[in-house]
């Protein structure tokens, strides 16, 4: 049994990992379908997924309520979509991907590298009067750099949205051979990788 | 060896393939080629509509009525956006359709041509799916996918928009294969542990009551849902759009809850310690305030979409599936019982609620109407309906006891769907009685489709409650607009019956209740269609009512 008031109480937003076909219009249908329900995309990345003909696309979601639990089974209605999953209160590993052009001139050059260095961040250009960093990470690592960052002066900043995945801590224990994932709350949840989309 | 074809060729030898023997449709340029082959394919046969508004809703109607696919033909621009209020409605009330819409040349796509409209991204919110088809080649294809897609899981619309040149490309066509669509999948979802959950809910409850929705219809589950009523004697309330699902002169059943329901049935629910949800989307004219809503039961929801779960309302036991495939499961689970403590209860709220007792007057009722109506077919006919008070008093009067004899707009909510509807029940059901009540307010929405009644000489009695009035309207500004009547009163009517004599349509006229009987018998044994104009008393509310966002404790039980 779920218990919906949990979750509808104090979660408004939702991490949604799905696969998805790749056709022209698919992610019209899908804004449309956050739009009409009155959600909201926090954050969204795409790319080509490891199955062919296939994207993958994770959302981050925000909306109100016990209706944004539903989120990922109204994605599912959607024909392009093959499968969605909510995977908010699974065991995922998220991550972020920010360049960020920041000013910097002799003075304050090192200053800057060595923030770089305690972020374990890539720069990637450097020119006479700003260098570029890239940075992956947590949403509160980025946060962070960017205002430390934010009194040299920030050209530009430019954010992916998160991707993410469950992590692959295997428990052993359900004789059905479903890969089971613990949960922060530490229930057993059966997820399957290839659900079948309902309809 | 395949042979190569026209689009349009191919158009029609997909839908010949899926069953397809009749479709409503309105021709335009863009669709024209098709047309210039539909002489060639005898087994189709073309009902020719005045709107294409029609066209939609006859072919939505023609489903819900036979349980086929319903299609319709448009044409690129205005043909397509006509469609659009019926796809609408198909798709709020989860009624399969095929729409195929003609679309511009491919080189013209985009530079906004004459008569073009980007119809896949405007039905994109009222289609379960649509599709624009590039290739001759992939439509045979594509067509088998969109019946497939229309007719399974939850039903819905599907329309197909097919740009000219695809129409006269040529191609090949193999016929219907298997087909496969990655993700979706019509496996069971159900889980033994919810079935075995809600058995024992059931089990354990001690005034259980079931709200029976459109999905018992669509699942073919009148028999399941029956057994489990009378296995475990729980009462059975349906939703408006769940009438017909169960017949209403079994003992058990409880009329239908909401807004403009049976008193007693609001209360039944409200009673109740458990509600077992088939079929229903626990809508907000049965559910008004969700806070308030039936507190004291616990919920059992079964439904084969999963995102209506807990959409609205608690759920303590979701099941999702088959109606049909989840009842045949839990019915053998399910051990028997008599419950005569609670039916008893159930008994004294009909009995306390009497909810359905005509209004003393000297004039014309709406409500009569529709009793006498009810008592001269013994409920043995299709009934359709549009929106407003006559569909409210048509749900409360009239006893439906045939399955799937209800044909009405329940989510959307289309005024006019009265008049198109039952052209696609009757040509659906040639040889059954179909009677269609209509507002004076929604019959004049589609009114010229009593062209496409006389032209197919559709024998179907449309009951225009006349009382130029839009009803409901006056009814809500009487109640909760302080009396400020505006824009409610229809002072332009036609004479009706001159209208439908205008059209070579038999005309009659009710005006009082003396000649009502025999106005209705005349009309039910005329072999050909009939418009009857029953003057009914101006301003006279329906009630029941629960007003919107209330609960059954703002009960407003009749005229104050």
């Amino acid at each position: 049994m779920v218990n919906q008031e949990d979750i509808s109480n104090h979660i408004n937003q939702r991490t949604i990992s799905s696969l998805v076909q790749d056709k022209p219009g698919v992610l019209s249908r899908i804004a449309g379908l956050f739009r009409r329900r009155g959600f909201n995309i926090v954050s969204l990345a795409v790319g080509s997924s490891e199955i062919s003909g296939l994207s993958r696309m994770t959302f981050v979601v925000e909306g109100p309520g016990s209706a944004l639990r539903t989120v990922a089974d109204q994605l599912k209605k959607l024909i392009d979509v093959v499968e969605a999953k909510d995977i908010t209160d699974k065991n995922i590993v998220w991550r972020e991907l920010a360049l960020i052009k920041v000013n910097s001139n002799k003075k304050n050059r090192s200053e800057i590298l060595e923030l770089a260095e305690i972020f374990r961040v890539n720069v990637i250009d450097i020119g006479v009067s700003n260098l570029t960093m890239e940075i992956t990470g947590g949403k509160e690592k980025i946060d962070s750099l960017v205002e430390l960052l934010r009194k040299f002066g920030l050209r530009e900043v430019i954010r992916t949205g998160r991707v993410a995945t469950l992590r692959g801590t295997l428990i052993e224990g359900k004789s059905d051979g479903e890969f089971q994932y613990q949960t922060k709350s530490g229930d057993d949840l059966s997820e399957t990788f290839f659900e079948s989309g309902s309809v | 060896m395949t042979s190569r074809y026209t689009g349009a060729e191919i158009v029609c030898k997909a839908l010949i393939n899926e069953g397809v023997d009749v479709v409503f449709g309105l021709p335009g340029g863009a669709i024209l080629p098709l047309y210039g082959v539909l002489s060639k394919f005898e087994e189709i046969r073309h009902i020719l509509v005045r709107h294409e508004q029609g066209a939609a809703h006859a072919a939505d109607a023609f489903s819900r009525s036979t349980g086929k696919v319903g299609v319709a033909f448009a044409t690129s621009g205005p043909g397509a956006t006509n469609l659009i209020t019926g796809l609408a409605t198909a798709m709020m009330d989860s009624a399969p359709m095929i729409a195929i819409t003609g679309q511009v040349g491919r080189s013209a796509i985009g530079t906004d041509a004459f008569q073009e409209t980007d119809i896949t991204g405007a039905t994109l919110p009222v289609t379960k799916h649509n599709y624009l088809v590039m290739r001759a080649s992939d439509l045979g294809e594509t067509i088998h996918e969109a019946f497939f897609i229309a007719k399974t899981g939850r039903p819905g619309p599907v329309l197909i928009d097919i740009p000219k040149d695809v129409f006269t490309e040529k191609a090949e066509y193999i016929g219907k294969k298997t087909i496969s669509i990655p993700g979706y999948n019509l496996l069971s979802n159900t889980t033994i542990e919810s079935v075995d959950n809600a058995v024992e809910l059931i089990e354990q409850s001690k005034k259980p009551a079931i709200l029976a929705g459109h999905g018992v219809i669509i699942s073919n589950a009148y028999s399941e849902l029956k057994e489990l009523s009378e296995k475990s004697q729980i009462p059975v309330v349906t939703t408006l759009l769940g009438i017909s699902s169960f017949p209403e002169n079994h003992v058990l059943s409880c009329g239908f809850p909401g807004m403009h329901g049976m008193a007693y049935s609001s209360l039944i629910l409200d009673q109740s310690d458990l509600i077992i949800g088939i079929g229903t989307r626990f809508d907000d004219r049965i559910v008004g305030d969700p806070k308030r809503f039936a507190v004291k039961s616990k919920k059992i929801h079964i439904d084969i979409d999963a995102s209506e779960i807990g959409k609205t309302v608690k759920i303590d036991v979701p099941i999702v599936g088959n109606i049909k495939d989840v009842l045949n499961q839990i019915n053998p689970m399910i051990s028997k019982n008599n419950r005569s403590k609670w039916l008893n209860q159930v008994l004294d709220l009909k009995s306390d609620h009497p909810s359905l007792e005509i209004p003393k007057s000297d004039h014309l009722l709406g409500q009569k109407v529709i009793k006498t109506l009810s008592d001269i077919t013994n409920g043995d006919a299709i009934i359709c309906s549009g929106v407003g008070q006559h569909q409210m008093w048509t749900a409360q009067h009239y006893r439906f006891i045939n399955p799937n004899s209800w044909i009405s707009s329940g989510g959307l909510g289309t005024m006019g769907y009265e008049v198109p509807s039952a052209i696609g029940a009757q040509v659906g059901n040639p040889g059954k009685l179909v009677w269609s009540i209509c507002g004076d307010g929604g019959f004049q929405m589609t009114m010229m489709e009593l062209a496409t009644v006389k032209e197919n000489n559709l024998p179907v009695k449309y009951a225009i409650l006349n009382n130029n009035h839009l009803g409901m309207i006056t009814q809500w500004q009487g109640l909760f607009y302080n009396e400020d009547y505006q824009a409610e009163t229809y002072t332009g009517n036609p004479d009706f019956v001159k209208l439908a004599e205008s059209y070579g349509i038999k005309g009659l006229r009710v005006n009082n209740q003396d000649n009502l009987v025999d106005v209705i018998k005349e009309a039910n044994s005329h072999s050909g269609p009939v418009v009857v104009d029953f003057v009914i008393e101006k301003v006279d509310n329906v009630y029941p009512m629960i007003p919107a966002g209330q609960s059954v404790s703002e009960l407003i039980e009749e005229q104050i």
